[in-house]
């Protein structure tokens, strides 16, 4: 049967993938989602595959997001983390991922510090590489997530007009959400202090995309706020005064919240810095659709490595007729 | 081992090649006759017997190369390339002359250290060697290294390459106290806090890759302020590896005020811009990073109307697996001493932008008479360092010469190959004859 991805076998990045690639990861995390909200969670489309979860950052969600995701479809997990790992006996990044190779690993999930990252072991190894968050470069699965919630609540993504607020310069978020939204045809207004923006962002992102310093101007009529953690590193660098002075001329409170469309749904990566970036009153309003974003991230993470498989695409029929598999083993 | 430092004695006759001489205004067809290490006569020279005679019919005869910026980097780095690799690889690319940076490990900084370089180069090199040392002690940029006392020695220059001379002061002094010594300061102009731990040039590349940008003003704000310093003390500022079109707009003004300023300029920068680090690729991570076409153009228009006196590679051999390394962590630097006369060959001169004559001129007699070193020209009684080259055939870099590997070029087809090096009446290289360059096959071009 036909793959249905193309042949694409890592996910490095948004950018590499096209608009119709990214529609059939979405469109087939709706299943995926039914297929964990019921009461036995798993099922057995990746049985028997093994999902490595390489993790040189500390990281709690998106570490346990994939590694549900991966139990969810039946597949074994192993977590390498680098401060138990060979790295600290100075093992390079391409040896660590050569030995999972080695092991017969599917999967690489690699969560790490340094842009490109991914990249480096694609080029070496044969397995799955996913790119769970690189640097400053890409969160694949965020940007994924994150389309696939304002999805559900707004039916489309053509058209929207989408705030991302904070330190875009250094955000993975920003770029993987930036890449999904303008390809699927999004208008996206950049918004953080000018020592925060990057250069050549609507150069490289086509003219949906717009930037701004100015909160008012971005929040103004929004459908959907998407707010980046703020580093409170950033301070030291020279790139703001103060967390204070961000909280008041850049963060997101309710007052700003209302100049939005009425509907309008605010997302956040987490981890949430409250009172900083976003206020807790708009965090846990109902505009909030921080919680969802969590649960679908494993729907989306599920349909990522199932795609990456070159398997027949899952649809929701498909899905129901589905054992789960605990049933198999009665 | 050839070892170039002892005297060549016999003759030989370069027969029927194309000599190429800009200082002596020489390019026509002709014989090279070299006795005892030296040049003999150029013109029509009948053979003799005892004579070795070497046919250069369709092929360049030129004074050898001369690279004013080379990372041998011995010692402390001996992984990397070492004074005998770093030579050899330097015959390879028809370089006769190299100018050895200081920032070894430990940086080299006393007489010791020079002599030490003089030392092994007198044993085992392939090519002349002459060393330069820091500007300060330990590299550090405080205090002032000896400089006298090395230059006595056979220092040619001094320099902190690998970073700028962060401190105004600092480059003042360094720049008046040459004067007695008659050398240049050479400087790698680099603000340290623009620079600000980038790895790449600042700008749309950068964004897209989520990499720390470099910005161009890092470079240019650093070579005004060395111009400035020049003009105020008469010392003589060499500027090295400049990378924008913003640094040649003031090295221009510079000489237009007839200030005592020269410069040189790489062949990477002359060829790739800054596309070349996607997707992440570290064999293009160089420092000055690569910058953008406009500045490729900039740079090109500046060595064509002499803004820029030389080519000098930067030569930085690193290891394989501090390449391997992510993209942030790879150390910068990338190896040119055998793809620098191919590329300039290919992109310039096939390009149109400068003849081969023009080439030779800015590879070799001018390089030699900025550091004040023999060669550069095939004068009669001068050194015989000679390069023999086909501008007509090619050749794929599929394997380097030099200890390391890392070059952007790897796999790359370029005109230009090197036919044999001479250096002193030796022969340090000679192109094995078995395979005919033109008609190896391409591998399949490196990703």
């Amino acid at each position: 049967m036909k793959a249905n991805n193309d042949h694409v076998s890592h996910l490095l990045g948004l950018e590499y993938l096209s608009k119709l690639q990214i529609e059939q990861i979405i469109d087939q995390a709706r299943p995926m989602k039914q297929l964990f909200t019921r009461t036995v969670k798993k099922v057995p489309l990746l049985r028997g595959r093994s999902v490595a979860l390489v993790f040189f950052e500390p990281s709690t969600r998106t570490r346990t997001s994939f590694e549900l995701a991966a139990k969810r479809l039946s597949a074994d997990t192993l977590s390498v983390a680098a401060s138990t790992s060979s790295v600290q006996k100075g093992e390079s990044l391409i040896d660590t991922a050569k030995t999972l190779e080695a092991m017969k690993t599917d999967f690489i999930v690699l969560r790490h510090a340094a842009s490109g990252a991914p990249h480096l072991i694609a080029r070496e190894v044969k397995c799955h590489v996913v790119n769970a968050g690189d640097g400053q470069h890409e969160h694949p699965t965020q940007g994924l997530l994150d389309v696939f919630t304002i999805l559900e609540k707004k039916k489309r993504i053509d058209g929207l007009k989408v705030a991302i607020l904070g330190d875009v310069a250094h955000s993975r978020v920003a770029r993987s959400n930036l890449w999904a939204l303008s390809k699927l045809g999004a208008h996206v207004t950049v918004c953080g202090p000018e020592t925060l923006l990057p250069k050549g962002l609507p150069e490289i992102f086509g003219p949906n995309v717009t930037v701004t310093s100015r909160i008012d101007e971005a929040v103004k009529d929004a459908d959907v706020i998407n707010v980046l953690r703020i580093q409170l590193e950033r301070q030291k660098e020279n790139l703001m005064p103060s967390v204070r002075e961000y909280a008041e001329i850049f963060g997101l409170n309710s007052q700003r919240l209302a100049t939005a469309k009425r509907d309008c749904i605010v997302l956040h990566p987490g981890p949430m810095n409250r009172g900083v970036e976003i206020t807790s009153e708009v965090a846990d309003s109902h505009q909030s659709v921080i919680l969802e974003q969590v649960t679908n991230g494993i729907a989306v993470r599920m349909s990522v490595l199932y795609w990456l498989t070159g398997s027949p695409v899952m649809t929701e029929q498909k899905a129901k007729a589905l054992p789960s598999e605990s049933e198999q083993l009665l | 081992m050839t070892q170039i430092t002892k005297p060549h004695t016999g003759k030989i006759l370069i027969k029927r090649g194309r000599v190429i001489d800009p200082r002596q205004n020489i390019d026509r067809i002709a014989d090279v006759l070299i006795e005892n290490g030296r040049i003999k006569a150029i013109g029509d020279i009948p053979a003799q017997s005892g004579v070795e005679e070497i046919s250069a019919a369709g092929k360049v005869v030129a004074p050898g190369l001369v690279d004013v910026h080379v990372h041998l980097r011995e010692p402390g780095g001996e992984a990397k390339e070492t004074i005998a690799t770093g030579t050899r690889a330097a015959a390879a690319g028809g370089i006769t002359s190299v100018i050895s940076m200081p920032n070894t490990n430990p940086p080299m900084d006393n007489v010791t250290d020079i002599q030490f370089v003089l030392g092994r180069a007198a044993q085992d090199a392939s090519a002349r060697v002459y060393p330069t040392g820091t500007i300060s002690k330990g590299r550090e940029g405080n205090e002032m290294s000896e400089i006298g006392a090395m230059v006595r020695v056979g220092c040619v220059a001094i320099t902190d390459d690998g970073s700028g001379v962060q401190s105004s002061q600092l480059l003042r002094r360094a720049l008046e106290y040459t004067k007695t010594f008659d050398i240049p300061v050479m400087e790698h102009a680099e603000d340290a806090s623009l620079f600000g731990g980038g790895v790449m040039n600042e700008g749309v590349v950068a964004t897209r890759l989520g990499l720390k940008g470099i910005p161009r003003q890092a470079e240019y704000i650093m070579a005004a302020r060395d111009i400035a310093l020049a003009e105020l003390t008469g010392g003589r500022l060499h500027l090295t590896h400049m990378s924008t079109r913003e640094s040649v707009a003031v090295i221009r003004h510079a000489k237009e005020r007839g200030l005592n300023v020269t410069a040189d300029v790489t062949p990477h920068h002359l060829v790739l811009t800054e596309d070349a680090v996607a997707e992440y690729m570290a064999n293009a991570k160089v420092n000055p990073p690569l910058r953008t076409a406009e500045d490729v153009a900039a740079l090109r228009q500046a060595l064509k109307d002499g803004i820029f006196d030389c080519i000098a590679t930067d030569h930085a051999p690193h290891t394989q697996s501090e390449k391997a390394q992510e993209f942030s962590e790879a150390p910068f630097g990338l190896i040119g001493l055998e793809t620098s006369l191919p590329l300039m060959v290919t992109e310039l001169v096939r390009g149109g932008v400068l003849t081969l004559s023009e080439m030779i001129h800015r590879m070799s007699d001018v390089p030699a008479k900025i550091f004040k070193l023999p060669g550069g020209s095939l004068e009669v009684g001068a050194n015989a360092d000679v390069v023999i080259f086909d501008p007509e055939a090619k050749q794929t870099f599929t394997r380097f010469v030099s200890r390391s590997q890392n070059s952007p070029f790897l796999g790359w087809q370029l005109y230009g190959v090197v036919e044999r090096t001479i250096v002193g009446g030796h022969t340090v290289y000679q192109r094995a004859s078995d395979a005919s360059p033109a008609d190896k096959p391409s591998p399949v071009p490196h990703r």
